[in-house]
């Protein structure tokens, strides 16, 4: 499952750049779907596009601590809320520049996540587990008693984000495009990040901490490091959400949906950015798509995770490795 | 690329009006229809589908399409859902939610989209007050209407001082209010409990050492089901417990006989004595094995409503739509019904007692009536349009 | 007020017990096989729909209590055969995924069989009613049968745990799987008996609290998260650690949720205290855990070096 263990520089770079193609046909795709959708008269294809791209962002983030980190947080919606909420307290306030949502969330995110981040790794494995659930629970039941925010029914935005001064963000296309800039963004910079020198220490410390210790460096703060980011990053996806269904609740930050993502990010295939991509655009499909036919789709659904986890270690991305999609120099 | 979708929309919707006289009439139910509470939204589904088949599947004189959706509970989901049963499948109405906060999500993307919001259950106080649209119309009740006509009951017994309990969220809270904006005695205690919590010793032990003289409570769905259960366990049965959504035929099957004489306030009653009802009863209890509630009703009442106004109005005239809506020309369930000037009805409200009938089911029985032609009390803050 | 705390460390007991059934089985799966088991509140909720099940068959409630650990047996290693003996050599990630997806077939799966309703059970006869506790409350005496029975089980546990072979086997299993592996043990066997005593208690709690608390498809759920909060606090692998935890996320949590308003209203205004004891009732169990956590990273009884 973790094939970004030592070894030459030649094949490492192949590896990756097979399943960087496999991102980049994702991306290329997704980019001229909106034409291709309004030509097959399905427009709506769009919105539920939206929403994939969302989770993909959640995912990616995720992924960081959990693959290559090895963090498992369940508390992780949290920040899918606090990101959500920049956006319903600042639209409130009459601030709507989307910038401005993103600063906030990100802000605020940062800060519950350093917080809680110092307390939580002094823990390891299921314990680590819990009280990033625990931290999680404290900030859903909070929001829960927030009735200025409409408590648990939530408040609905009078308008989505604007860009510029302008309502871009207002149509499905707008909001498409402009996720999917973030998306391809995100993924950018978590590429950069996990290839670089702090990637290979976070790695290095989840293989092996100790060693990494004798050889200088303090894993602590990197791995803290590495979880303020991933919360900072999942809240952009937070504010996105809050634009994609121009409504705000607790509900975004339940612990049913931090399971949710880590259920996108191993079904996908842990420690591999293509991975949690595909992960998040295959669970959207697969809830969106199985519903339709069966109002007992989660069977179906709940088939299909205990399946690939039986008979495919390493997810989607084990899969298709096993395929010869995004395969290196094996 | 400015926003082309709207446009698209438009036409599409221009295109889609000047053939609709052919076209099929096609309506969105959307409702809870997983987790816990999912027996709710069954139960509005099989009022609507019946309704359904008690018209022959013609609605407003046209064939009917009725597209049943499921909000699995979540926001967000619901308002995708909704947004694309109005893009997606052009849908001219949509009959939902049963929750509050799902209808703060879909009321926008329903409403925008062009569609008009049937509401077979929430019916959320800001809806009734300032935030009104006259593309909402909410068949069922107003949230405040049951505990105020308990309140009154009260006053009316004089009974001095009660205890009251609620589950901690937006709901629960607008509940007790609505209750103490009308109830004249004492509220000894006032306990709110976690959403979803199951097991009330805590809350039982305090009400039995404070022995108030009536309990008030609104405690939905499971909740509701383990707290009469409960009640009886912990010997509290000399206390009446008067309860809104705690006890009706989606929980009473589960309580049996723990909350047999417990009263509750509904703006209607299986054997409420109104035109149709009897033959309703009789209708959903054959085809679908249990006793309707009054989500059933709603549901039922919700799609007769949009079968008069099509019939009265057809859909290619959104203002005569409305206004046909709004006249309720419909025979409802529960006898005289009609719409406040904000989309809410003007109904009557009873009180009922959980009673086992001879057959052996567990239902709600008509006790006596509280309100005639009661408007809810947010009607004021509609802002005249 | 005395009379009120020694009714809701009662109630606090009782709920602490019924966590502890469910939470025993739990922690020695993780413990011993290292095996995340999220369906594990599955089988505490199919443990109540098998006894609303077999009440209305046989319309007794003993009868009915006895057949359900059986029939949660046979389930449970129905379970294990097929699902969860593939993954003991996987990472706990694909155990999530795997349980989580079983979760959520399962659930639907009892949707379907017995419908979205809540069910009740009848409380038995011989142990409905209530007995005066002191001054003029009243304790239900099927609780106090709950209290009795689960401590009953504990014990038995313990002795089993402590006093036999087997227990010996399960708490060097615990200890060092590979070892005792090598020493001879068919470990598969060993495997299969933690899952099945694990499967059995679950399914037996969920059948002892039906009468209480309604039978529900979400009921699995709410228990779950509970669960793991006490064994993470107890100490993963430690049945003691289980019990102890337990018994004080139960009391923490009645306890905490009435006195904590009356707490709060010394420092602060009636109304404020109102509004915080509501905010703060919910998270108290998890503010409890992570400062377990925070003071005792391997929670209260478990070892150092988690796996």
């Amino acid at each position: 499952m973790s094939d970004v263990a030592a070894s030459s520089t030649a094949p490492r770079a192949s590896r990756l750049t097979g399943r960087l193609k496999l991102a980049l046909w994702i991306f290329v795709v997704l980019a001229a779907l909106p034409p291709l959708a309004h030509m097959a008269g399905e427009p709506f294809l769009v919105v539920i596009a939206t929403r994939m791209m969302v989770f993909a962002i959640a995912a990616l983030s995720l992924d960081l601590i959990l693959g290559y980190g090895a963090m498992v947080s369940f508390g992780h919606a949290a920040y899918l809320g606090i990101g959500a909420y920049a956006v319903a307290i600042l639209t409130q306030a009459g601030i709507t520049d989307l910038t401005l949502h993103l600063a906030a969330g990100i802000g605020a995110s940062a800060v519950f996540a350093a917080v809680t981040g110092a307390i939580s790794l002094r823990t390891r494995g299921v314990y680590f587990i819990m009280i990033t659930l625990a931290f999680g629970q404290m900030a859903f039941f909070f929001f829960v008693s927030f009735s200025a925010l409409g408590g648990d029914d939530g408040v609905a935005l009078q308008a989505r984000s604007t860009l510029m001064g302008a309502p871009l963000l207002q149509g499905a296309q707008g909001l498409f495009y402009v996720t999917l800039i973030l998306l391809i963004a995100v993924f950018a910079g978590l590429y950069r990040l996990t290839g670089s020198r702090f990637g290979r220490v976070l790695t290095g410390t989840r293989e092996n901490a100790l060693r990494m210790q004798a050889v200088g460096f303090r894993p602590f703060s990197y791995q803290l490091t590495a979880y303020v980011i991933a919360g900072c990053v999942c809240s952009v996806a937070g504010v996105l959400l809050a634009n994609q269904a121009v409504y705000v609740s607790p509900a975004y930050m339940s612990w049913h949906r931090a399971g949710e993502l880590i259920v996108m990010v191993v079904l996908g295939g842990v420690g591999t950015l293509s991975g949690a991509l595909a992960g998040a655009l295959a669970t959207v499909a697969l809830e969106e798509g199985l519903a339709r036919f069966s109002e007992h789709w989660r069977l179906g659904f709940g088939l299909v995770l205990v399946l690939v986890a039986l008979f495919s270690p390493g997810g989607i991305s084990g899969l298709l490795r096993r395929l010869n999609i995004g395969r290196g120099d094996r | 690329m400015r926003n082309s979708v709207p446009l698209m929309a438009l036409l599409l919707s221009a295109t889609a009006l000047a053939a609709h006289a052919q076209d099929p009439l096609r309506i969105g139910v959307l409702l809870t229809l997983s987790g816990p509470p999912a027996v709710l939204g069954e139960h509005a589904r099989d009022g609507v589908l019946l309704a359904e088949k008690m018209l022959d599947g013609k609605i407003g004189g046209r064939e009917a399409e009725i597209i049943v959706v499921d909000d699995e509970g979540k926001p967000d989901i619901a308002a995708q859902k909704a947004r694309e049963l109005v893009e997606s499948n052009g849908a001219d109405f949509v009959i939902g939610p049963i929750f509050s906060n799902i209808m703060t999500a879909i009321a926008g993307p329903v409403t925008a989209g062009g569609a008009i919001l049937v509401s077979p259950n929430a019916g959320p106080s800001n809806f009734a007050g300032k935030d009104c649209n006259p593309d909402i119309f909410v068949a069922s009740y107003q949230n405040d209407q049951m505990p105020q006509a308990l309140a009154t009951y009260m006053n009316r017994e004089s009974i001095g001082n009660v205890y009251l309990l609620a589950p901690n969220y937006q709901a629960g809270k607008d509940s007790l209010n609505g209750f103490k904006a009308i109830y004249e005695g004492d509220v000894g205690g006032e306990l709110y409990v976690p959403l979803g919590q199951l097991d009330f010793s805590a809350e039982l032990a305090q009400i039995a050492a404070a022995q108030p003289e009536a309990v008030y409570t609104f405690m939905p769905g499971g909740m509701g089901v383990n707290l009469v259960r409960q009640w009886e366990q912990a010997g509290l049965s000399s206390i009446p417990l008067m309860s809104a959504f705690t006890v009706d035929e989606t929980t009473l099957p589960a309580e049996k006989d723990a909350a047999l004489g417990m009263l509750t306030a509904s703006n209607w009653a299986p054997d409420l004595d109104t035109p149709g009802n009897a033959e309703f009863v009789a209708s959903f209890t054959k085809d679908y094995g249990r006793i309707p509630s009054l989500y059933a009703m709603a549901g039922y009442d919700s799609l007769m409503l949009i079968d008069s106004a099509v019939t009265a109005a057809g859909t290619e005239d959104r203002e005569a739509l409305r206004a046909a809506l709004k006249a309720a020309d419909f025979q409802s369930l529960r006898g005289s019904f009609s719409f406040s000037t904000n989309n809410f009805p003007v109904q009557d409200f009873y009180l009922t007692r959980a009673i086992k009938d001879e057959q052996g089911f567990y239902r709600t029985s008509m006790v006596e009536k509280v309100f005639t032609a009661a408007a809810d009390p947010y009607v004021g803050e509609c802002p005249a349009r | 007020m005395f009379n009120l705390f020694v009714m809701q460390l009662l109630n606090g007991a009782q709920f602490g017990i019924l966590l502890f059934l469910v939470a025993a089985g739990l922690t020695l799966v993780f413990g011993i096989m290292d095996f995340i088991n999220l369906a594990h509140g599955v089988l505490y909720m199919v443990g109540g729909y098998v006894m609303a099940m077999m009440t209305g068959a046989t319309g007794t409630f003993w009868v009915a209590l006895l057949l359900v650990p059986p029939i949660t047996l046979v389930i449970g290693l129905v379970l294990e055969v097929t699902v969860f003996r593939r993954l003991y050599d996987r990472s706990h990630l694909d155990q999530v995924l795997a349980t989580f997806g079983l979760v959520l077939v399962l659930s639907e799966l009892v949707k379907i069989l017995w419908g979205s309703a809540p069910l009740s059970v009848a409380m038995p006869e011989m142990l409905s009613g209530s007995v005066p506790l002191l001054g003029p409350m009243r304790y239900p005496i099927y609780r106090i049968a709950v209290i009795a029975v689960g401590l009953g089980v504990a014990l038995g546990l313990w002795f089993v745990i402590a006093r036999t072979r087997v227990g010996m086997l399960l708490r060097a299993g615990a200890a060092n799987r590979t070892m005792v592996a090598a020493l001879g043990t068919d470990i598969n066997r060993l495997f299969m008996l933690v899952f099945a005593i694990g499967a059995m208690l679950a399914g037996f709690a969920g059948a002892i609290v039906s009468p209480i608390l309604s039978v529900d498809p979400g009921m699995g759920d709410s228990i779950l998260i509970l669960t793991f909060v006490v064994i993470v606090i107890g100490g993963v692998g430690s049945v003691k650690g289980a019990f102890f935890a337990a018994l004080l996320v139960g009391v923490v949590d009645t306890l905490g949720r009435m006195f904590g308003p009356i707490l709060l209203k010394l420092v602060m205004d009636p109304a404020a205290a109102a509004q915080a004891g509501r905010t703060l009732a919910p998270m108290l169990v998890y503010i409890l855990m992570a400062a377990v956590l925070f003071w005792r990273p391997a929670g209260l009884f478990g070892r150092r070096a988690a796996r």
